[in-house]
């Protein structure tokens, strides 16, 4: 009993997909970059602050998004916050979720990348007079991100997968237009292979772009 | 009134009490050596002297400041007196001259075509006017401690802290480093080191302190301390270098 592959069907629906890449691009593009500088205050907030509420109030963040399934951070800021006055169209919720969720992640990430950073590093910096933000700023940041590039980058293309659960509350990213297409021609399986591998193919592009944006902004060696 | 000037310095790690009670004073243009075994407090000391350690009791002043804990008195503090280490600690993504660049730069709010300036004037000074665009892991031990002194340099301190910084190198590049600080000396500037170099010891610094579990235990002129160590404990500190 063999399957009879028909992906005209699905061709049929080329803007659909085409839409849902957008989709979701966008969200792993501005949910990402947000996320990560969130990130960054997160780690800077815990380590270097020196303010106590402040680190407790960032560790009990991480700790919040890290227990809890990202679906629910999504269907809490998106059917729970109207309930507050808080309005939000279905993107806006997921973007908000992603950073929110991308954010906590990456502060633990940042944090390990800065507290393998030397402690003589830190000294020299306070030994020239520095400020403990001028340290964290010019000396500690970019050695920290080199060392945890790699992890942060696996991150990135984790949320983006877990972006895909934003089709739960109609964000018109690529698994809604799977379910979407596949209700219509009832195609399942060529739906799903191809959105398969419009996500492979998204992936691999996510870590090369991280891979350049890290070789320009924080392994480049740019002399002055 | 000394440079620098200690009195009944007191400093514990938890219950491991590792200053006993320093008194201590700097003058201007003066070149010291503290010299003593391994845990005798000598690096604590001068990490006390940078505000680096907090202490518990005494009193370390720098031209009359108080060296206290406060952030701002810090940073006062810190742009008067430099402070080289034994690990180099020059910043890893940052350019030979971009390492001495910075602190001016971010610090002193100088414009960057007369930071550049400045970095290739004091890298000259270390001989190594050519490294200007040198990544530290493109250097030497020599070398990139050579960085580490015109990084402090940079900042035109009163005086500079040197701790242990031969210690890391190998022993044909310790010579090079000795040489810039020789020269620094002769310049008249300043110098607190902890050292293992005895013969530089002798022959560049005004005066040697030996310490020894957490005091001053001997202070004098070179010549007389080496020649003449008057107590059991730095007779047999300066036996067992030999």
């Amino acid at each position: 009993m063999a399957y009879q592959f028909d992906f005209v069907d699905v061709f049929k629906y080329t803007d659909v997909l085409a839409k849902g890449i957008a989709f979701t691009v966008t969200l792993i593009g501005v949910g990402g970059t947000l996320g990560i500088a969130v990130g960054i205050f997160g780690a800077w907030a815990r380590g270097y602050s020196r303010m106590k509420w402040l680190d407790w109030t960032v560790g009990a963040y991480v700790e919040l998004v890290r227990n809890t399934p990202f679906l629910i951070q999504l269907f809490f800021i998106f059917f729970g916050l109207p309930s507050l006055g808080v309005k939000l169209t279905e993107l806006q919720a997921a973007l908000i979720a992603m950073v929110f969720n991308l954010g906590a992640y990456s502060t633990e990430i940042i944090r390990a990348g800065i507290e393998a950073v030397p402690r003589g590093q830190l000294e020299a910096g306070a030994s020239l007079a520095m400020s403990r933000l001028q340290v964290f700023k010019h000396v500690v940041l970019r050695p920290a991100l080199q060392k945890i590039w790699p992890a942060l980058t696996s991150q990135l293309v984790i949320v983006m997968f877990g972006s895909a659960v934003c089709s739960q509350i109609a964000v018109e990213e690529l698994t809604f237009a799977a379910n979407f297409i596949q209700s219509r021609n009832f195609r399942a399986f060529e739906v799903y292979f191809i959105a398969t591998g419009l996500y492979l193919v998204l992936a691999i592009l996510l870590r090369q772009g991280m891979r350049g944006l890290g070789n320009w902004l924080v392994f480049g060696r740019r002399s002055p | 009134m000394p440079l620098i000037a200690i009195e009944g310095l007191h400093k514990r790690f938890g219950s491991n009490e590792v200053l006993k009670g320093i008194d201590l004073g700097i003058e201007a243009g003066e070149v010291v050596a503290i010299i003593g075994k391994s845990g005798s407090g000598k690096s604590t000391l001068l990490r006390c002297m940078n505000g680096l350690e907090a202490y518990q009791a005494g009193k370390i002043t720098v031209e009359g400041t108080p060296v206290t804990q406060d952030e701002t008195d810090l940073r006062h503090l810190r742009l008067r007196v430099g402070m080289i280490f034994q690990q180099f600690n020059l910043f890893p993504h940052l350019t030979a001259g971009r390492n001495v660049m910075l602190a001016p730069m971010i610090v002193k709010g100088t414009a960057e075509a007369e930071a550049r300036t400045i970095a290739a004037k004091v890298l000259e000074r270390v001989g190594l006017g050519q490294k200007f665009d040198a990544f530290p892991d493109q250097l030497s031990g020599g070398q990139q401690q050579r960085v580490a002194i015109a990084r402090a340099l940079a900042m035109e301190p009163r005086a500079l802290l040197c701790d242990e910084i031969t210690s890391a190198l190998d022993p044909e590049l310790v010579n090079e480093v000795l040489q810039v600080v020789k020269g620094l000396a002769q310049d008249g500037m300043t110098l607190a080191m902890v050292t293992h170099e005895m013969r530089f010891a002798r022959d560049v610094c005004d005066r040697v302190i030996f310490m020894h579990l957490g005091k001053v235990h001997e202070i004098g002129p070179p010549s007389e301390v080496f020649s003449n160590p008057r107590t059991p404990e730095l007779q047999q500190f300066l036996g067992q270098l030999h």
